[in-house]
């Protein structure tokens, strides 16, 4: 009971504070499955430029990246918010699959190193975030136990989730699977990398924002 | 024929952490975990438990420990109607985290955990002998 009530009173006050501040909408998934990309689509859609650095080789995002105030609209309907990009949460970094991915020893230790902190801060900033978007890899399984862990302690703090689909582009991808493993949220898929479905995630977002 | 191994399943009843703290649970089932055990945890762990075992695990990792692969199963996991998740609501209730099963085992053990729904297929491998158990065995 004094659960529930703390959770009302925890929601009001979040309620009352989001209509004085930015929306922060985070982006969240396990490594590799597009946030960065998605974050450089919405920038350069909005602001013109990108945020960060993409690549093949896991865990390219090891530091909680905010792009400030961008300013999305679509006909009357309008929405500002804090960007911000998390590093991808996993339960294991092995070194050597770095270097597997042609890495040095040494860069393959720093890279484990800063991503396993990155792993960390992206958990804390859970707590900050008044949207979550997240990015799912549309040709993998998405019943991994780090999308359910991440999908969990959001419905947990009672934070808005929206699932996106990435990499509809390639032949493997199913977003109905996606679909199926959650079917209590609103699932997009889309192409960060080449824009495909972007617009219906805009729509998508403005829903989930109470637009 | 497939070189044979040995792995060790240590079946952790609820009773045996429910006393304990969230920071005392994460404690206990990743020492288990570092010393090459699967764990078959009765029950699960709280919500935000999980994400305290994420970050505590990332903090202990180094060049022998490699992370851990974790499994959760329980049937309420898809609500497919509104009967059912009242029914999982109220053996929620009842049961506390005690109904499933979770399975947390080393990365360099467990290499993936598959799962759909009603079935979860766990495919393990042989642990590379580590440099902290090769110098214990050349001490003997």
């Amino acid at each position: 009971m004094l659960q529930i009530i703390q959770k009302f009173i925890n929601k009001v006050f979040k309620d009352l504070f989001k209509t004085r501040k930015h929306i922060k909408l985070g982006l969240y998934g396990p490594p590799n499955g597009g946030k960065t990309t998605l974050a450089n689509r919405i920038c350069v859609d909005w602001l013109g430029e990108e945020m960060g650095s993409v690549s093949h080789v896991e865990h390219e995002t090891r530091e909680v990246q905010i792009k400030e105030q961008i300013n999305i609209t679509s006909g009357k309907k309008a929405l500002s918010f804090n960007l911000v990009d998390t590093p991808g949460i996993a339960t294991k970094i092995d070194y050597e699959d770095f270097m597997k991915k042609g890495l040095s020893e040494k860069e393959s230790k720093k890279r484990a190193k800063e991503a396993t902190k990155g792993v960390i801060d992206a958990i804390k900033w859970l707590d900050d975030m008044d949207l979550v978007i997240v990015v799912l890899d549309g040709t993998k399984d998405p019943y991994s136990q780090v999308n359910i862990t991440i999908i969990g302690n959001l419905a947990a703090r009672d934070i808005p989730v929206l699932i996106v689909a990435n990499k509809v582009d390639l032949k493997k991808a199913d977003v109905k699977k996606v679909e199926a493993a959650f079917p209590q949220y609103d699932v997009v898929g889309i192409s960060a990398k080449y824009g495909q479905g972007i617009d219906k995630f805009y729509e998508a977002l403005f829903v989930m924002a109470g637009k | 024929m497939a070189p044979s191994m040995d792995l060790t399943l240590q079946f952790v009843p609820h009773n045996e952490i429910e006393s304990l703290s969230s920071l005392g649970r994460i404690k206990k089932l990743l020492h288990l975990v570092k010393e090459d055990k699967i764990i078959l945890l009765e029950g699960r762990l709280k919500r935000e438990e999980e994400t305290e075992l994420i970050k505590a695990t990332m903090e202990q990792i180094d060049e022998e420990f490699r992370g851990v692969e974790i499994g959760v199963f329980y049937s309420d996991q898809n609500y497919g109607d509104i009967l059912k998740k009242i029914r999982a609501t109220f053996v929620n209730m009842l049961m506390g985290d005690r109904i499933g099963l979770t399975v947390i085992g080393p990365a360099s053990i467990i290499k993936e955990i598959k799962r759909d729904p009603s079935r979860f297929q766990l495919l393990a491998q042989a642990p590379k002998a580590s440099k902290r158990k090769a110098k214990a065995k050349r001490r003997r």
